[in-house]
């Protein structure tokens, strides 16, 4: 910052001493005069340096007549050569004050004569306006043309910049300025010191503008010393890229995980803790997908205002129903199975499809349209990479439900009875604990929270009959890798995997990144059938 | 034959009835008329045919889930790795007569704008090397696969899960472009085999009979294996597996024996199923797939030489039947079987049979020498200590 | 049975100071101790404790010395065991383990529940890698660097300690399987019944009195048979080495009588391990007696005597 001050400092010494039209003497001149000076026959030459002079007075004002002479609107009287704004072809014309716009009288379109422009001259307005505008009140503008010249300003606009720095308090803005006039000093036939002092300026902005800037001097310029440094500030600008595109990738991973959580997490409970092979999973997570879309169809109807709450609303009935389908199976098939894993997977397989169907036929084959709510939509940048509102609280979603279901496992009596029945059930049934109970309140706790992950999960996927589907292959796996009846290693395969996918996905593309990684898996399982974090004793594999 | 005698009767009446129906079919709808009530008509054939390609699935299925106990939900990949093996030989029957005219590549790789044929499909041209990939291809996935699962005591659950992410991304990449097999619509539009034109009805007669004559050697081959000592050693692998290690067998052989033979014996289901039905496409390593065929299996009754067949062609037959009358209502009725199946009827039909008939006769023999006092008859009376 | 009873009454000897038995088994082990009567002992002139830091070179040739000396005993053993731990999230066991069988000897383990004495048998049986230490069969045979069934192709039975049959097989097949014999699975496919082959299975159905089920499924036969077919199964795979895991557990009085004596007959001509709750089993066998306790060996010696040490009375009875 300090360094940047000197710098601003030192230029705008430079531009006092310099030939150029001093913005500390312009401050004496009347606006009024200068644009009288359009009026007159003259070359485009004496328009450009009309338009430099009014551009330097730094004034608000004159941005009317500049803009008025851009659209063609700005006009001579041949009697004394005085300069008005005329809107329209209206015979006799209204005349306007270039500066003040008020009323000045009327003349026929015949004694008035257009000031000539081309679009040299046209670059010329836009970069004397992004000057004045620079000076302009509200922070947010000029912060915008601050922005705007980044990419357009050249020599030209460097007294303008300066003189707007000078008078710059807002520090962000003040930067942004600072990085656009380093681009203009680049664009310029400033020496070659100051250009390089302006290759740190781009360097330290570090964004892929910064680097094109840097790219284009590197391969025009013929200074070895100016050459260098824009090569150096360039591969410095491509390795922060670089590492902000990791960043990003890690992030994407973090949100792919989070959703991999979300959908095995409640597989965790049933696969891992009860040794349950539940297939009919992903139809629990779309039913809580099919509830949301539920609630918020009726809130529609009834109560637009709540569209907001439409999520929270829905996340304890989607627990609910998805629960309660979990109940209902486990009561009906599940507990006929126990001990007999296959036979467990091959009818949940069958639950599944009936599922399925039942949604297909309620709700019909396509997707459902659920709304994201207000609080879920849009984004914002850190650094380099865009975050996704909805993605960050899926992702704060998922660690809030493990943390809870962490809690209810090792707080709560019904989570030490959980616990107590998957390590010695005819222990368990000795100490006076309800198995059978135990059992398929578990199985409801599982099908449960993927009800709530499907409520999550219509935030960014379709709501299909075949939402399920999609996830099914992907929970298993997480649980498997991370290591079954383990929630932690349900936590750290999950966020592993997503990024693991993630990472791969630029080299090797969305679908062969997937089929990567599902080799890796099968691989690594060979390697460690019990996953991660596994636990490991006599009895394991008993 | 060593396994002539230990067949049992029912397995040569199935066999039987499998040479009579290669013979039968095809001369009912080639040679009787129309108006005649034993006529088969055309569309039948083809359906039926495929019918028997599923069959000879399921019997493949059977071998490593009914009599080793590995429950593979990937056996569809290995019949889709047949079928495109077949495919590719199909297509480059094709030859000039594609639309795009080009002799050498199939349509989709002009359409794609390839230069020239990728080396794997070097060779389809000639039948004999496709029939020989239509067996390698699926046995080395098998063989690799199996090999590190089985060595690394990948057992159970966790195993079927694998098979089934083994499809899973067999899917995913057989539905990319790049892969050179078609893509998303796999291949079709064939036009002859052999020489002849596929769709003509004499082939499809053909093609029905080679079916019927393929699971005919299926049931046989998975015979002789299973009554021969290995398949005694594969139902201990099944029943005792550590105890079959601690005897100095390698178990791990044992099943990786039975895993590849049956992705052999599923491959060429696979090759005889694309002829017929006149596609491959990836949908076929849809893990969907792999799942319904062990339903059939299921139905059937695992772990028996008939119950894979007659669960194939009962589900297939019910499927082809719902799917026509009640559309919405064949996914519940699937689903509802494969419920009902495992809860209900675990041993599937033909093990309830044996089951209660073996109970049957076993009450008897114990009246009877209840009656008789006879000593002879108490052997194979369960002990009633236990 | 002099050897025998020297060497393990050093290893009961030096297992007595349970806290510091490491450095006392790995010095007796590596080098002849002269208390144990070892000829060489006198000869090299090793001493048994260095009282001073000793010279390089009799670092070196204490070294080679303790190899060949351990090698030579080792040699003559059917199993040895020595300083094996393994530890199961924490919990060891098996703790620094010592244990060496003769060759054509019967013994017979006992101990309370978690004593390691199953553990002990599936690290023997290569199911469980230990964490340390040495496992040798016949001598120089490392049983840590094979699996189960090389193990078993060795020449070492496994009885489970729930009895562990092939339920959907006969009698006879079950049998059949278990018969010594390649292991190959082609050969299995192309496997023809032949008269040596029958003669073998009637042999062992005779020995374990199962003629008259021969044809009975193996899940329909009572808990005992099937501990008598398990045994015969053992038999039929005819190792070396017979480790049998609680035989007589579930058996009347009568079946327990009978299966004493079947196992004395077999180790007429077998090495047999047997580990056993039932002390009135172990005095019927009538061999020496090694007591485990926390996964390492408590007491050692005839029955009446481990039956008599105090710490054994302690372990079985509580203080």
């Amino acid at each position: 910052m300090a360094l940047a001050r000197a710098l601003a400092f030192f230029l705008f010494a430079v531009t006092l001493a310099g030939a150029a039209p001093a913005p500390a003497a312009a401050q004496g001149v009347d606006p009024h005069a200068i644009v009288q000076k359009f009026g007159g026959k003259q070359s485009f030459e004496a328009t450009e340096g009309v338009i430099g002079e009014l551009a330097a007075t730094g004034d608000p004002s004159v941005a009317g007549a500049l803009r008025a002479l851009g659209e063609g609107e700005l006009y001579w009287r041949d009697s004394d050569q005085a300069v008005f704004i005329v809107h329209g072809r209206d015979d006799p014309a209204t005349l306007l004050d270039p500066i003040t716009g008020e009323p000045a009288g009327t003349a026929p379109q015949s004694s008035l004569t257009k000031v000539r422009i081309k679009n040299s001259i046209r670059n010329a307005i836009s970069d004397a306006l992004a000057g004045l505008t620079l000076r302009a009140k509200d922070p947010a503008v000029r912060l915008n043309a601050a922005e705007t010249l980044f990419s357009e300003a050249d020599a030209q606009g460097i007294a303008a910049l300066d003189a707007a720095i000078a008078a710059e308090t807002v520090p962000a803005v003040r930067q942004k300025m600072e990085e656009s006039r380093a681009a203009a000093v680049l664009r310029s036939d400033r020496p070659s010191e100051e250009k390089v002092e302006a290759v740190k300026v781009l360097q330290h902005r570090g964004d892929r503008a910064a680097l094109n800037v840097l790219n284009s001097l590197s391969a025009s310029s013929a200074d070895p010393v100016l050459h260098r440094a824009a090569q150096a500030g360039a591969a410095a600008i491509e390795s922060t890229i670089a590492f902000w595109n990791q960043a990003q990738n890690v992030w994407y991973g973090l949100s792919l995980g989070s959703v991999l959580l979300l959908a095995a997490i409640g597989l965790a409970i049933t696969f891992g803790v009860m040794g349950v092979i539940n297939m009919a999973h992903g139809e629990m997570v779309m039913l809580g997908a099919y509830t949301t879309f539920v609630v918020q169809e009726l809130i529609r109807a009834n109560a637009p205002g709540l569209f907001d709450w439409s999520l929270v609303i829905a996340l304890p009935l989607a627990f609910l129903v998805s629960g309660l389908v979990g109940l209902a199976v486990e009561r009906c098939i599940i507990r006929f199975l126990y001990g007999r894993p296959l036979e467990t997977l091959l009818a949940t397989f069958g639950v599944s499809l009936i599922l399925q169907q039942g949604v297909r036929t309620l709700f019909g084959p396509t997707n459902r349209q659920v709304g994201n709510p207000g609080w879920m939509s849009g984004a914002f940048d850190v650094g380099l990479m865009s975050v996704t509102w909805n993605r960050l609280w899926i992702i704060v979603f998922a660690l809030v439900v493990f943390a809870v279901l962490l809690l209810i496992l090792n707080r709560t009596p019904m989570g030490l009875q959980m616990r107590a029945v998957t390590q010695n059930r005819r222990m368990a049934a000795a100490m006076g604990i309800r198995t059978p109970w135990v059992d398929a309140l578990t199985f409801a706790l599982g099908s449960g929270i993927a009800g709530i992950a499907g409520v999550a999960l219509s935030q960014i996927d379709n709501v299909s009959p075949n939402l399920g589907q999609g996830y099914i292959i992907d929970s298993f796996m997480v649980v498997v890798f991370g290591g079954v009846g383990n929630l932690w290693g349900t936590l750290v395969g999950a966020m592993s995997l997503g990024i693991l996918n993630k990472s791969l996905e630029p080299y090797a593309g969305a679908v062969l990144g997937k089929i990567v990684v599902l080799v890796l898996l099968i691989l690594f399982i060979q390697k460690r059938p019990r996953g991660l974090f596994a636990l490991k004793g006599r009895f394991v594999d008993a | 034959m060593i396994f002539a005698r230990h067949l049992g009767a029912r397995v040569w009446i199935l066999v039987a009835v499998l040479v009579a129906a290669a013979i039968l079919v095809p001369a009912a709808n080639l040679w009787l008329p129309a108006s005649h009530p034993l006529h088969v008509p055309n569309y039948l054939v083809p359906l039926l045919g495929k019918y028997v390609c599923y069959a000879l699935l399921a019997l493949a299925l059977d071998l490593v889930w009914g009599y080793v106990g590995i429950l593979s939900l990937g056996h569809g990949a290995f019949f889709a790795l047949g079928g495109y093996a077949m495919g590719m030989y199909l297509m480059r029957q094709i030859g000039g007569r594609g639309v795009y005219g080009n002799p050498l590549l199939p349509d989709f790789m002009v359409f794609l704008n390839w230069k020239e044929l990728p080396w794997y499909w070097y060779g389809f041209d000639h039948f004999a090397f496709a029939a020989l990939m239509v067996l390698l291809v699926p046995g080395l996935l098998a063989f690799v696969f199996g090999y590190f699962a089985f060595r690394s005591r990948v057992t159970g659950v966790y195993l079927s899960i694998i098979t089934q992410a083994m499809t899973y991304a067999l899917l995913l990449a057989f539905f990319r472009n790049d892969m050179g097999f078609g893509g998303n619509n796999g291949l079709t539009d064939f036009k002859d085999i052999l020489g002849f034109p596929i769709a003509a009805r004499s082939t499809r007669a053909a093609l029905f009979a080679a079916s019927c004559a393929a699971l005919v050697a299926g049931v046989l081959v998975v015979g002789a294996v299973t009554r021969s000592k290995l398949g005694k050693l594969m139902i201990a692998v099944r029943d005792a597996e550590s105890r079959t290690r601690f005897l100095g067998w390698r178990a791990e052989h044992v099943k990786l024996f039975a895993f590849t033979l049956s992705a052999v014996m599923a491959g060429v289901a696979g090759a005889l199923y694309v002829p017929q039905v006149g596609i491959i496409n990836p949908g076929e390593f849809a893990p969907v797939n792999s799942i319904e065929v062990v339903i059939w299996a299921a139905v059937g009754g695992r772990g028996t030489l008939l119950g894979p067949v007659i669960g194939a062609l009962l589900v297939n037959w019910g499927k082809s039947y719902f799917t026509a009358a009640w559309p919405e209502g064949w996914l519940f009725m699937l689903g509802g079987l494969f419920v009902v199946v495992t809860l209900l009827l675990p041993r599937g039909i033909v093990g309830t049979f044996d089951h209660g008939w073996d109970a049957l006769r076993l009450r008897r023999r114990a009246r009877l020498a209840e009656r008789g006092g006879s000593s002879g008859a108490t052997d194979a009376v369960p002990n009633p200590a236990e | 049975m002099t050897m025998v009873e020297e060497a393990s009454r050093q290893i009961r000897v030096l297992h007595e100071p349970q806290g510091y038995a490491p450095s006392l088994t790995s010095i007796s082990l590596a080098g002849p101790d002269p208390a144990a009567g070892d000829p060489d002992a006198g000869e090299n002139g090793w001493p048994p404790r260095p009282v001073v830091s000793p010279h390089p070179w009799a670092t070196e040739r204490a070294a080679r010395l303790a190899a060949e000396g351990k090698g030579r005993r080792r040699r003559d053993t059917l199993l040895y065991l020595d300083g094996v731990t393994k530890s199961f999230d924490g919990f060891k066991a098996i703790n620094n383990l010592s244990l060496v069988v003769e060759r054509g000897e019967m013994r017979a383990i006992i101990g309370p529940n978690g004593a390691g004495k199953t553990t002990m048998m599936d690290i023997i049986t290569g199911k469980t890698r230990p964490d340390k230490g040495e496992v040798f069969f016949g001598g120089d045979v490392d049983l840590t660097q094979h699996d189960e069934a090389e193990i078993a192709g060795m020449g070492i039975g496994r009885k489970f300690q729930k009895p562990t049959v092939f339920e959907s097989h006969t009698v006879e097949d079950n049998l059949r399987l278990a018969l010594s014999g390649s292991r190959s699975i082609l050969r299995a496919l192309f496997h023809r019944k032949d008269a040596p082959e029958r003669q073998r299975i009637e042999e062992i159905l005779a020995l374990t009195r199962l003629e008259a089920k021969r044809k009975m499924l193996a899940a329909d036969l009572s808990h005992g048979q099937k501990q008598w077919l398990e045994i015969g199964m053992l038999l039929a795979q005819d190792p070396e080495l017979l480790l049998v895991d609680e035989p007589v557990a579930g058996m009347t009085d009568a079946e327990t009588e009978e299966t004493a004596r079947l196992l004395r007959d077999i180790s007429q001509k077998h090495s047999v391990v047997v580990v056993e709750h039932d002390m009135h089993f172990v005095r019927a066998l009538g061999v020496k007696v090694t007591c485990l306790h926390e996964g390492s060996v408590l007491a050692e010696g005839p029955l009446d005597q481990v039956s008599a040490d105090p710490r054994v009375v302690e372990v079985y009875l509580g203080r």
